[in-house]
């Protein structure tokens, strides 16, 4: 697929789904399902989906230790060994999660190749580190912050998150720093992959269309709390009926809540069968969780079997006289 | 399936951490707050009545309050004009707390509902809830 395409399926799909809920906002008989019924089911797709794909990755086996190892390993005793970029025991490989998951070590890692007076020179490249870094913990937070909508009482911490996040009191409602920073970081994330050629040629549409769905929750999220208002009671009395198990779909609430819905409602049911699995796949990824005891320790094969061999003294002793007969030498009379 | 152990802490923390809002309610909802209109001022309106109307107010009242604020005391601009050409002097406490003078009762219903902190209440002295109470001497200079 060419770029234009990749860009129009994906940028078709989000605006397609915009559109529905839009116009499904605003008949009062269709705003049950776009409330209710879409939200329940696209969770329900995103839980089984997602301990799915991680049973489904846990089945497969990993006869071998197959670590990336970025440092030196465990050798003689007077050879420092770098126990975090190539672990040999537990603690290492736990330390070495810790950093791959919360900090995203091996993006920090990220190089580019660029030619520099006829010669490829490959240096540090940090900025896609810091926008992905930048990206998930303001959706974290972002995430966090909305279940003031969904518990009550409502946490002392989300209470905490949320007055920090707004913190500089800018207009009514508060600016929050994270909706800047989601945005700002979609974008970046989004304009990496077109202006790059290298990126846009591995590009797909499944690469541009999480990014055109988060950058449409962003901005639905962003237009509802500061620009199209919406009945901020009426949006906790459904998420606590939904939290509850108990659905109410109280009336007057904008249309606009209903696209903000609905493009959450698909990123949660498209996210077990996407790329974006990789929020469980880096828990289960080989490469990062396992020691690197390849010679320390004797790792045997789970479905290995005696392997049937002819040697070479069964082959004479079974063919001599015709070798023999052929005039070819063998080692035994 | 290998490591199932392993994996099956991870998976068990995802649910928990994902089913949070569901566990934490435990199937109790909340009632949905009624801010109270039933003060002495608003029951002496034979048309009742806000500077705004009623769904205009519930959604968008902090950002009419917040343009009240810029313009009153950064631009000294007290009047304000509404979508029906009804004029109204800009002042929380003298327009706003005039009618609503029950601020636990409308104000803190939804505010609390929805853990919103408004930090109105930062430079705004909090009007005394009982009427029969002296009003405090700092109170009687304050405009806004």
């Amino acid at each position: 697929m060419g770029v234009k395409v990749s860009l129009g399926v994906s940028l078709g799909a989000v605006l397609a789904i915009v559109v529905v809920a839009l116009v499904g906002g605003e008949v009062s008989a269709l705003q049950p399902v776009f409330g209710i019924l879409v939200p329940y089911a696209a969770f329900a797709i995103f839980l089984v989906g997602f301990i799915y794909r991680v049973v489904d990755w846990g089945r497969s086996p990993v006869p071998y230790r197959i670590p990336t190892t970025c440092g030196q390993q465990k050798t003689l005793p007077w050879i420092k060994q770098n126990k975090i970029e190539c672990p040999s025991s537990t603690l290492g490989v736990i330390g070495r999660m810790i950093l791959e998951v919360f900090a995203f070590r091996s993006l920090f890692r990220h190089t580019k190749a660029e030619m520099a007076s006829g010669n490829i020179v490959y240096g540090g490249s940090k900025w896609i580190w810091l926008g992905a870094l930048a990206f998930h913990y303001s959706f974290l937070i972002i995430a966090v912050r909305h279940l003031r909508l969904f518990l009550e009482p409502v946490p002392f911490l989300i209470n905490g998150i949320d007055l920090v996040d707004g913190m500089f009191q800018i207009g009514a409602p508060t600016l929050y720093l994270t909706d800047l920073l989601l945005i700002g970081a979609v974008s970046y994330l989004l304009v990496r992959r077109l202006i790059v050629p290298k990126m846009r040629y591995i590009s797909l549409a499944n690469d541009y269309f999480p990014l055109f769905l988060i950058l449409g929750i962003g901005i639905s999220g962003v237009l509802m709390r500061f620009f199209i208002r919406v009945d901020i009671v009426g949006v906790k009395e459904l998420a606590m009926g939904l939290a509850t198990l108990h659905p109410v779909m109280p009336e007057g609430i904008g249309a606009i809540f209903f696209v903000h819905v609905a493009l959450v409602s698909t990123l949660f049911a498209y996210f077990p069968f996407s790329k974006l699995m990789h929020a469980g796949g880096v828990f289960l990824s080989p490469g990062r969780n396992l020691a690197n005891t390849n010679r320390a320790k004797m790792h045997v094969n789970p479905w290995e079997y005696p392997v049937k061999i002819h040697s070479y003294e069964d082959y004479e002793n079974e063919f001599r006289e015709k070798m023999k007969e052929a005039g070819i030498p063998v080692e035994r009379e | 399936m290998y490591d199932a152990w392993k994996i099956l802490v991870g998976l068990a923390i995802f649910l928990g951490l994902f089913t949070f809002a569901f566990w934490m309610n435990a199937g109790k909802a909340a009632p949905v707050p009624e801010p109270k209109i039933d003060t002495p001022e608003i029951k002496k309106m034979a048309v009742k009545q806000c500077v705004e109307d009623k769904e205009y107010m519930r959604t968008t009242h902090m950002q009419l309050v917040n343009v009240w604020r810029d313009q009153a005391l950064r631009d000294g601009n007290r009047e304000f004009i509404n979508q029906k050409g009804e004029k109204y002097v800009i002042s929380l406490q003298n327009t706003c707390l005039k009618c609503h003078s029950n601020k636990k009762e409308f104000c803190d219903a939804c505010h609390n509902y929805t853990a919103i902190a408004p930090y109105c209440w930062d430079c705004h002295i909090v009007p005394p809830e009982e009427p029969k109470e002296e009003p405090r001497e700092e109170s009687k200079g304050n405009e806004s």
